[in-house]
């Protein structure tokens, strides 16, 4: 993890004076290539999504403070661990997104450590999700420890089989990994809509709902802020979080992260090198696949442990796609991947359960969220025109020093 | 007559003698086993299926033996399918089986085909230029709410499609310029742009209409009432009345061949898709090339999305193409990027959506599962075991002038 990170989303960092040396300037752009990016992306995604709202004949700079507040960051103005106070209870659901979205995001940046651009997140969420939920429904002889890790561990491995559908194909056949997946989603959605729907097999005890039973005592994760009936946050936040360290450890330190990295540069180097293309793209996709099993198994076994999951969750959960913004925004890299995690964690939460606000209704905001995370998405794939926006203010300021000098 | 007899001698020679459309028969033996056991045959022995599935079969393994192997393989595949599936209509009542499969059924896959239609081809212009588009389904959904949009702001039917295709359009132009000019990961992009259009859609569905009151009353794209076939038995309501724009999607199908293998334009298209560099040399500019086809495909995707809030529904709700734009996309893959082959592959899984959709009958939960078909269908084309898909070779790569 050699590339520079945003050390955070505030917009003033990228907009600091560059140092006043020669040589200190030159270093700070150099560092700054993979810092600015983001930043300026996050920005500029804002931006836009201000102007919208102001369009639309709202106050901008109150419904991004609504939000805000919606996701719970006032309570860094006034600290309190009791998860009564608004601002506790709504950091703490932030931060639960925020567990989500590390592991679905990383299940995108790790594929794309190997070259594979990984846009079945959400399938693989939902295969885990599916699992957890059979083995939490059933099993019942299990003791807690024990029946949780279970189905925790399956649906982590329901996630890497799914996702190593595709890293198979890819290899074998060389079917584009980014067809695959998007079939393996729509194949998750359906199947999710037809175990948790009329008449599936892990529908819940009422015939005429299809939402699935909700989850035995023993198999429910524990929380340690809050409880799961009142929502709070439960352990798998650390869990989310050492994953972020698993993933920097294996992809920097070990020979397996050596070989993943080495064929996402260049897959004919890598082959020529003695590495196995074919063995890693399976490696690297069911990897990828697993962290976002793991997701969809902590989210049934904690959040919705006690209301159940039902088709229409199925249908409408869409934490898996906004994984790829979380990657992408984070440039694939483990601390990158956690800061965009919180970023659009607060942003899921803020703008849609959160939001308690006269200036914008919920509707409105649930939705700037999709725009923003499309427009992330879409100005960080084309860091060249950030970059050229970035060099552009830079070749105004010379312009009109230069400016300054002659008059 | 001797010209009746050379037409005949080449007939036989180019087709019958041909390995390859021995294969072709099984496939259809196959699928006309299944045929058989429901209406308007309903044939209630097991004999006819069987007799025709074997021959199926006995097609494929002829053509296997003389190395056309994927077809032949099809063949026995098909034969196989087309029993068991037979069997399975024959366990069932022909008053249920009269309810499945009327002549509207046909009629209702040529409405779930015509969004697949609309969107497989608008792909085909964007990826034969060599640009990958996976926003149908954004491009579909904007022309979906700003065709409703339109409609109801205008109070004509046509000026709505036509601002359905601005939108469309105007949302691939921002594909195609991060896609040609910024050189972006074309996917990347895609992907934004969906989620774009999602958020777009749903804001301004909800800042105008708040999320539901749409006018029942808005102009609705008309229906076209072939005056002699409406009366008919069976193909009256199968096609004598149907929706402006499924006729317009049949119609774009031989049109689009006709512009991408016959003409000029279609072959520079092609040039930039396989080879842009080539196309360079000779003089076309890439870049205008591409540009067109990504805001073509824009366009005629969005026409998919205003037949379904327009032309079908009647109104807008969120996310309304609900995957219909990955299935577009999943039926130019298995139509192997060909204006016919999309088209197959449409009516397959319109098919496929309209059988789902009477499948309650017997069941809620099959019914369910078999909306999963046509996403299965193309993981196993891409697996290449049926056939083998060949995208246009520079799909996908930003091509940089020198």
């Amino acid at each position: 993890m050699t590339e520079p990170v945003a050390p955070g989303s505030a917009p003033d960092s990228a907009d600091a004076a560059p140092p006043e040396t020669v040589a200190a300037r030159l270093a700070f752009f150099q560092r700054a290539g993979g810092l600015i990016v983001p930043v300026i992306t996050a920005v500029i995604a804002f931006l836009i999504g201000g102007v919208i709202v102001a369009a639309t004949g709202h106050n901008p700079i109150t419904a991004y403070w609504d939000i805000a507040k919606g996701a719970g960051l006032n309570w860094f103005g006034h600290f309190t661990t009791d998860i009564g106070d608004t601002s506790a209870y709504n950091l703490s659901q932030t931060l639960l997104s925020t567990t989500t979205l590390i592991l679905t995001g990383l299940a995108v940046a790790f594929a794309f450590r190997c070259g594979l651009f990984n846009i079945g997140g959400q399938g693989q969420y939902l295969v885990g999700l599916i699992v957890a939920n059979w083995i939490g429904v059933s099993w019942m002889h299990l003791a807690r420890p024990a029946h949780v890790l279970i189905g925790v561990a399956l649906a982590t491995l329901a996630g890497a089989l799914w996702a190593g559908i595709a890293g198979f194909l890819k290899a074998t056949v060389g079917a584009h990994e980014v067809i695959t997946t998007i079939m393996l989603n729509w194949i998750a959605y359906w199947l999710g809509s037809w175990v948790f729907g009329q008449g599936g097999p892990l529908q819940g005890p009422q015939p005429s709902s299809p939402i699935s039973a909700t989850i035995d005592d023993s198999a429910r994760i524990p929380y340690f802020w809050g409880d799961s009936t009142l929502g709070g946050l439960h352990v798998g936040f650390f869990v989310a979080l050492l994953a972020l360290v698993l993933f920097w450890i294996v992809l920097s330190r070990t020979t397996l992260g050596y070989e993943v990295r080495a064929v996402g540069f260049n897959p004919e180097a890598a082959a020529y090198g003695g590495i196995s293309v074919r063995k890693n793209y399976v490696r690297a996709m069911a990897i990828s696949g697993a962290f976002a099993g793991l997701a969809g198994g902590m989210d049934m076994l904690s959040q919705y442990a006690p209301i159940g999951f039902g088709t229409l969750d199925v249908q409408t959960s869409s934490i898996g796609f906004l994984g790829i913004a979380v990657a992408l925004l984070g440039r694939n890299t483990a601390l990158g991947t956690g800061i965009a995690a919180f970023l659009f964690g607060a942003l899921l939460y803020g703008t849609t359960h959160g939001l308690d606000s006269n200036v914008i209704a919920p509707q409105l905001t649930g939705n700037l969220t999709s725009i923003i995370q499309g427009l992330v998405v879409l100005f960080v794939g084309a860091d060249v025109l950030i970059l050229y926006l970035w060099n552009v203010r830079r070749k105004l300021r010379v312009a009109g020093r230069r400016a300054e000098a002659s008059a | 007559m001797s010209a009746v007899a050379a037409y005949a001698d080449r007939f036989r020679r180019s087709r019958l003698s041909d390995v390859r459309s021995i294969g072709a028969l099984g496939i259809a033996l196959g699928a006309l086993a299944f045929w058989l056991a429901i209406p308007p045959f309903s044939t209630r022995t097991y004999v006819w299926p069987i007799v025709v599935g074997v021959l199926a079969i006995a097609a494929g393994v002829w053509t296997v033996a003389r190395g056309v192997r994927r077809l032949g393989w099809g063949a026995v595949a098909a034969g196989v399918l087309g029993v068991s599936l037979a069997v399975l209509a024959l366990q069932s009542s022909t008053s249920n089986l009269d309810q499945v499969f009327d002549a509207s059924l046909i009629a209702s896959m040529l409405v779930f085909a015509t969004p697949l239609t609309f969107g497989a081809i608008g792909g085909m212009f964007s990826e034969r230029s060599g640009v990958v588009n996976v926003a149908l389904e954004g491009m579909m959904l904007m022309g979906a709410f700003f065709g409703i949009y339109g409609a109801d702001k205008t109070g004509s039917w046509f000026l709505g499609i036509l601002i359905a295709m601005l939108a469309g359009g105007l949302l691939a132009l921002v594909h195609a310029f991060f896609a040609i000019h910024l050189r972006a990961d074309q996917i990347v992009g895609g992907i934004a742009i969906n989620f774009l259009a999602l958020g777009i859609t749903g804001y301004f569905f909800f800042q105008l209409y708040h999320g539901a009151n749409i006018s029942p009353n808005i102009p609705r794209i008309p229906n076209v009432r072939i005056p002699w076939v409406r009366d008919q038995s069976f193909i009256g309501p199968a096609i004598g009345n149907l929706n402006l724009l499924i006729w317009v999607a049949i119609a774009l199908v031989p049109i689009s061949y006709i512009v991408m293998f016959k003409t000029p334009i279609g072959l520079r298209i092609r040039a930039c898709g396989e080879h842009p560099r080539a196309a360079d040399t000779v003089g076309i500019n890439v870049y205008a090339v591409r540009y067109a086809s990504v805001v073509t495909s824009g366009m005629l995707a969005s026409l998919g999305g205003v037949f379904l809030s327009v032309g079908f529904v009647g109104t807008f709700n969120e996310n309304m193409t609900n995957g219909r734009g990955f299935i577009a996309l999943a039926a130019l893959i298995f139509g192997n990027w060909r204006p016919f082959g999309a088209f197959g592959a449409a009516l397959l899984f319109g098919f496929s959506t309209a059988l789902a959709f009477r499948l309650p009958v017997y069941s809620d939960s099959a019914a369910t599962l078999f909306q999963a078909l046509p996403y299965v269908l193309t993981l196993i084309a891409v697996a290449g075991v049926i056939g083998r898909t060949i995208p246009p070779a520079a799909v996908g790569r930003p091509y940089k002038k020198q």
